[in-house]
């Protein structure tokens, strides 16, 4: 029983993973009907956030560099945030009501972040910069003079392709210079080293051993949770967020500013990916191809939580997590060591991790059969989900 | 005009069927052929996607099913690549004696040409159907697609003992015909075949797009709801579409696992299934042309940019999703036919403008075009 | 109707993306051929720099390109009494096995090389195995791996399990058997090469009389290793002996997953098999102190040659960066195929080559190696504990270099079976000895 307890304890700490990294995704989803598939390169970001933060702390060295971890949680939520706010702003919102074009596009910044976290070097930051300024002030100065022209919008194209090419020689000039040219980071992973406090065990009870990590990461999932609470519930613009997850023809006639909501709302949830992130690099490795491991979990949850429903997500984090460790590890063996040879060969089958995902996929799609729009549906007027 | 348009296609076929060989050394000659069977699943995803508005991403799936079954039978049936006891080699690596159960039927040729299509079809039916029975459908029916894929890729390659896990199965080194399947020739007749089932395939979806079939598609796809309302039961248009477009890639993933000489479970990766979607929105979806066009440009793209600057590629397909999905919903084909074109060069006074009444803004249609 | 600005900005982003890009890779190479060689010889560099396995095979290309710079600065390859300079081609194969077959094909057919030395899977490795058979050309090999296989078209210039994995687990019973019992638990991640090597040390453990408790494998990059850290405590209360298979992203979770567990490596001794110097770093040596692995060469190998090896590469790729074994072993393919070819007096005759290979000897930053008629090379087995520095302090060292053995002895299904591509016989590559 104790074995059965402590895997219990393993599932909720994997569940608290995948509510982390969920969360965020699932009010993004719930407000905007949107999935962002570079949620998982967000988080991939909040991890380097950490990075950078822990490199900082590390000369200070001693009791210093010991706190670097909260900070580094807060200056993750700060920098994904931002991030996430600008990618709405540009992105998400030309395709306001294409939400599978929403899938593609954003699978394209997905990419776009994995090869610039494994090659962005200062000549290259230098480089887009430059690309930058010269394309807004060559697009400015172009309004100014042909802005009437029926092949404007062409030739503002071509000034932009002008600007990236002028881009391209300039951090091809500037890697000649060798410091500039490094990589940040590179395409290696990289080491982000726990502070000694969250190491090690944090003791017993009961015979069961409570590793610190796992309990941090349960006790922050539950911190940010009633954070969130707090936030939807309590705050003008988590009204206004419920507002418009609920009808957002009528929020708008009523004077809520949508676009302000869905602004924060994307950028909340890229700053849960980002803590979500903050908190993965104590468990597992930092690279750039971090997210992807993530993601398909993530969707998972989603689909039996339903959408936009808080309860959904943490339920059904939870469950899965319990599902992928209680059958991962073979423990229904020990606990039931009497089970008839045929549902043992069953167990057995599934008792690796890689099955219990084959397992945790096959009990989705039969929930899907008794309950289509997950568990919480939506409660509204509206027809389409 | 109508004759030479009805000339365009035979045209290109003769072109695929006998000036490219001659002037293609193997090498660029065999990347063709692969892309043209990456063309049919092209086709599958517009069937899907552009006319039933099912965004897929699993295709991977059915793609890797076909592949599959057509390495199981040229495995068992060459000599070279068996064992001790009659079984492919790579089961000694493991310790499997005895043939798995469901690799016994794959001993049949004629078998393996029917399973090719039928076994992804049929799973393709059966998950549809579970799927749409509930409704279930936008992004929601992308994001199971894709768990789906994954679940299959982690099964794919966890079996060791049944399929040969992560390595995959090789099939250049086997024999067809009593040809080595990677030797030139055969590579020559792989590349025929797939020229040739390619517009058979486009035909295919042709006769599905058209007449009342097609229109029904098209309606679920622009509004499933008043479809129903209606009385329609949409459930089995989009299971019968989706189990099509199963099969038709699995045809397209056989092919191409003969011309690639391996296939494995990164066939199931989340990126490459996501890829086959784009290769259909570069072309212009809702057209059947245009898959065709858009899976041959981006994978010949893709060959080139990554032999020169490999470390560039991750960009430039990002770039090239973000570009198409903001600026060119229609693709490459949908910006031609809409007089995309045109309207550029009426833009810069080359061409006369488009006539229209009342008299549009001078500027209004090129604006129209970019966004 | 005005356009609306963001979108524009997209668009604008998304060209400069693909042109700055352009711009970064666009550099870099360029050499000086100062006009005192004769001609040039093209070889092909075959590793994933994009995808998963980008975070690994990235550093072997860099050690392939020193090699190669190395050996045109002391004037190229001499063949036939003209020098040639090597010019490598690089290609991706983006840690996806086609890609590789592929690429593969395109560097022998269109780029026309000489050699091409690539690869860091298995799995990559036998999906560019039926291409070279066919164009009947040569690859080098350069990483440890399960063995059983012995392809005419290939070298290797890895450790086979007995070279690494056999005598690991030798000294493990050696030096852990008496006090914690002839018991092992095995965790792999979910491919070829954790799958035949746990075979084989299950038979190994059989025939030292003692007994795998356990097996378990992880999906490749899957970072949750909760349920293994259940069933290793259940498996040994008291401590026992891990050895463990896992390959890249999984080590990092688990070592820092044990160690929040309480695993603690003076009671549960971990054998490695893919953590070198370079995972260790990217796992942090705080979590891999006190744990042990097995390999042919260490960064901390203290001879002349290692030392120079490593400080050549420091200097070109920066202070901070490491070597290990696959970086060595990447590094001495170059030079046992430059010795061949200078050898046979050819480069276009291959089978030449190949004949000539055999018998070649180097002298590899771990000492000298030598190519077998098996196509595999000798290796130094050393046994090293991780150190918080990040470094490994050497165990035990085999000192001379052990003869590899590709078709395993303690395997059944292979049990005397061997290989000689000196012999003249159409079943060179596996036939039963003495006959």
């Amino acid at each position: 029983m104790e074995l059965f307890f402590s895997q219990i304890l393993d599932g909720l700490s994997i569940g608290s993973v995948l509510l982390l990294a969920a969360t965020g995704l699932s009010i993004v989803f719930g407000l905007m009907g949107v999935i962002n598939l570079a949620h998982g390169e967000l988080m991939m970001l909040g991890a380097y956030v950490t990075f950078v933060v822990q490199s900082l702390f590390k000369p200070m060295g001693g009791v210093i560099f010991e706190l670097y971890f909260p900070v580094a949680l807060v200056l993750s939520f700060i920098v994904t945030a931002l991030v996430g706010v600008l990618l709405e702003r540009t992105l998400i919102r030309q395709l306001y009501g294409r939400p599978l074009e929403t899938l593609l596009a954003t699978w394209g910044v997905s990419l776009i972040l994995i090869q610039l976290v494994r090659s962005i070097s200062s000549a290259m930051l230098m480089g887009i910069l430059i690309a930058v300024a010269l394309g807004f002030l060559g697009t400015r100065l172009l309004r100014l003079k042909i802005g009437d022209k029926p092949f404007f919008p062409y030739l503002y194209g071509v000034t932009w392709a002008i600007a990236g090419v002028i881009g391209l020689v300039s951090v091809n000039a500037l890697s000649a210079i060798r410091p500039l040219a490094s990589a940040w980071f590179g395409p290696r992973n990289i080491d982000v080293t726990a502070p000694k406090w969250l190491q090690g065990s944090w003791g017993k009870i009961g015979g069961i051993e409570l590793p610190g990590i796992r309990i941090f990461i349960i006790l922050l999932s539950i911190v940010l949770l009633l954070a969130m609470v707090w936030f939807l519930t309590k705050s003008a613009w988590g009204l206004r967020i419920r507002a418009v997850t609920q009808n957002r023809q009528m929020s708008n006639c009523l004077g809520i500013p949508t676009d302000r909501v869905d602004s924060i709302t994307f950028g909340i949830g890229s700053g849960l990916a980002g803590v979500a992130g903050c908190a993965i690099t104590l468990l597992g490795s930092v690279g750039p191809n971090l997210g992807a491991a993530y993601i398909v979990s993530c969707f998972m949850v989603i689909v039996l939580g339903g959408v936009g429903n808080l309860l959904g997500t943490i339920l059904a984090s939870l469950i899965l997590g319990i599902i992928q460790s209680v059958v991962g590890s073979g423990s229904l063996l020990i606990v039931f060591p009497n089970l008839p040879p045929a549902a043992k060969g069953v167990v057995e089958f599934f008792a690796t991790t890689s099955m219990s995902l084959v397992l945790v996929f096959i009990f989705i799609i039969a929930f899907l059969q008794f309950r289509p729009n997950g568990m919480f549906p939506q409660k509204g007027r509206s027809v389409e989900a | 005009m109508k004759l030479v348009q009805r000339l365009v296609p035979w045209i290109l076929l003769a072109i695929a069927l006998f000036i490219l060989p001659a002037i293609l050394d193997d090498f660029r000659l065999n990347l063709f052929g692969r892309y043209f069977a990456l063309a049919i699943t092209a086709l599958a995803i517009d069937l899907i996607w552009g006319y039933t508005g099912l965004l897929s991403l699993g295709q991977g799936i059915f793609f890797s099913l076909g592949g599959y079954a057509v390495a199981m039978n040229l495995m068992l049936n060459t000599k070279s690549e068996a064992g001790g006891n009659g079984i492919p080699k790579f089961f000694e690596n493991y310790g499997v004696e005895q043939l798995p159960f469901f690799w016994q039927p794959f001993w049949s040729p004629t078998f393996t040409l029917i399973a090719l299509w039928l076994i992804p079809a049929i799973v393709a039916g059966l998950v549809g159907y579970l799927i749409f029975r509930n409704r279930i459908k936008g992004v929601y029916f992308s994001i199971i697609t894709q768990a789906a894929l994954m679940v299959f890729y982690h099964f794919f390659n966890g079996q060791q003992k049944l399929i040969n896990g992560t390595n995959g199965l090789k099939t250049s080194t086997t024999e067809l015909f009593g040809m080595l399947v990677g030797s030139p020739d055969m590579q020559l007749w792989l590349y025929r075949l797939t020229v040739v089932l390619l517009p058979v395939a486009y035909l295919i979806c042709r006769y599905f797009t058209s007449g009342r079939f097609g229109d029904a598609l098209i309606a679920i796809r622009d509004d499933e709801q008043r479809l129903r309302f209606t009385g329609f039961n949409p459930v089995p248009f989009k299971t019968i579409v989706f189990l099509v477009a199963g099969a038709l890639c699995g045809v397209s993933g056989a092919l191409y696992t003969v011309q690639t000489g391996i296939v494995s479970p990164q066939f199931m990766s989340i990126s490459n299934s996501i890829e086959m979607v784009i290769w259909v929105a570069v072309g212009g979806r809702g057209t059947l042309v245009g898959p065709i066009i858009g899976a041959t440009l981006v994978n010949y793209l893709r060959s080139l940019v990554s032999e020169a600057l490999p470390e560039l590629w991750l960009f430039v397909q990002g770039a090239l999703f973000i570009f198409v999905v903001v600026l060119m919903p229609d693709g490459i084909y949908g910006w031609f036919k809409n007089g995309g074109f045109r309207t550029l060069l009426a833009a810069f006074g080359i061409a006369p403008k488009a006539r229209t009444y009342p008299k549009l803004d001078e500027n209004a249609t090129a604006l129209e075009e970019l966004s | 109707m005005v356009l609306n600005f963001p979108r524009r900005l997209v668009a604008g982003l998304a060209a400069t993306a693909v042109g700055v890009s352009l711009a970064s890779c666009g550099g870099g190479g360029g050499g000086e051929s100062g006009g005192k060689f004769d001609g040039e010889v093209k070889v092909g560099i075959l590793h994933s720099l994009s995808g998963t396995m980008a975070i690994s095979e990235t550093t072997l290309k860099e050690v392939e390109e020193m090699a190669i710079k190395e050996i045109n600065e002391a004037g190229g390859v001499k063949v036939g009494g003209k020098s040639y300079k090597i010019v490598a081609v690089s290609e991706d194969g983006a840690s996806d096995w086609p890609t590789f077959a592929e690429k593969a094909q395109k560097l022998i057919d269109s780029d026309k090389v000489a050699v091409v030395f690539g690869g860091w899977t298995s799995a990559s490795r036998k999906a560019m195995l039926p291409v070279f058979e066919a164009k009947n050309h040569i690859l080098f090999y350069p990483i440890q791996y399960e063995g059983q296989e012995c392809s005419r078209n290939i070298f290797y210039t890895g450790a086979v399990p007995n070279q690494q994995a056999e005598p690991a687990v030798d000294w493990l019973m050696k030096t852990f058997g008496d006090k914690l019992g002839k018991k092992v638990y095995l965790v792999g991640s979910d491919y070829v090469y954790p799958r035949t090597a746990n075979t084989i040390i299950k038979e190994q453990m059989k025939a030292l009389g003692g007994e795998t408790v356990g097996e378990d494998y992880i999906p490749l990059g899957n970072t949750e290793v909760a349920p293994i850290i259940a069933k290793i405590k259940k498996a040994f209360p008291d401590g026992g002996i891990i050895i463990n298979t896992l390959n890249g992203d999984s080590n990092v979770a688990l070592f820092k997953q044990f160690k929040a567990a309480g695993i603690d490596p003076a009671k549960y001794p971990i054998m490695s098999f893919s953590i070198a110097e370079e995972e260790i770093r990217q796992i942090g040596p705080e979590y891999t102190t006190g744990t042990y692995a097995a390999w042919n060469f260490f960064m901390s190998l203290d001879t002349p040659a290692s030392k120079k090896f490593t400080a050549d590469f420091q200097s070109m790729y920066g202070k901070d960066r490491v070597t290990g074994d696959p970086a060595e072993s990447a590094y001495n393919m170059v030079y046992l195929w430059k010795n061949a070819v200078e050898k046979a007096g050819t480069f276009e005759d291959l089978d030449k080559v190949r004949k000539d290979m055999i018998g070649i000897t180097f002298a590899a930053p771990q000492g000298e190696i030598k190519m077998f008629p098996n196509h595999h090379t000798s290796e130094r087995v050393l046994i090293g504990e991780a150190e918080a520095t990040g470094q490994f302090k050497i165990l035990e060292d085999s000192k001379k270099a052990i003869p590899p053995i590709p078709w395993n002895q303690f395997v059944p299904d292979t049990k005397g079976y061997t290989c000689d591509w000196t012999l003249n016989r159409p079943d060179a590559g596996k036939f039963k000895m003495g006959t």
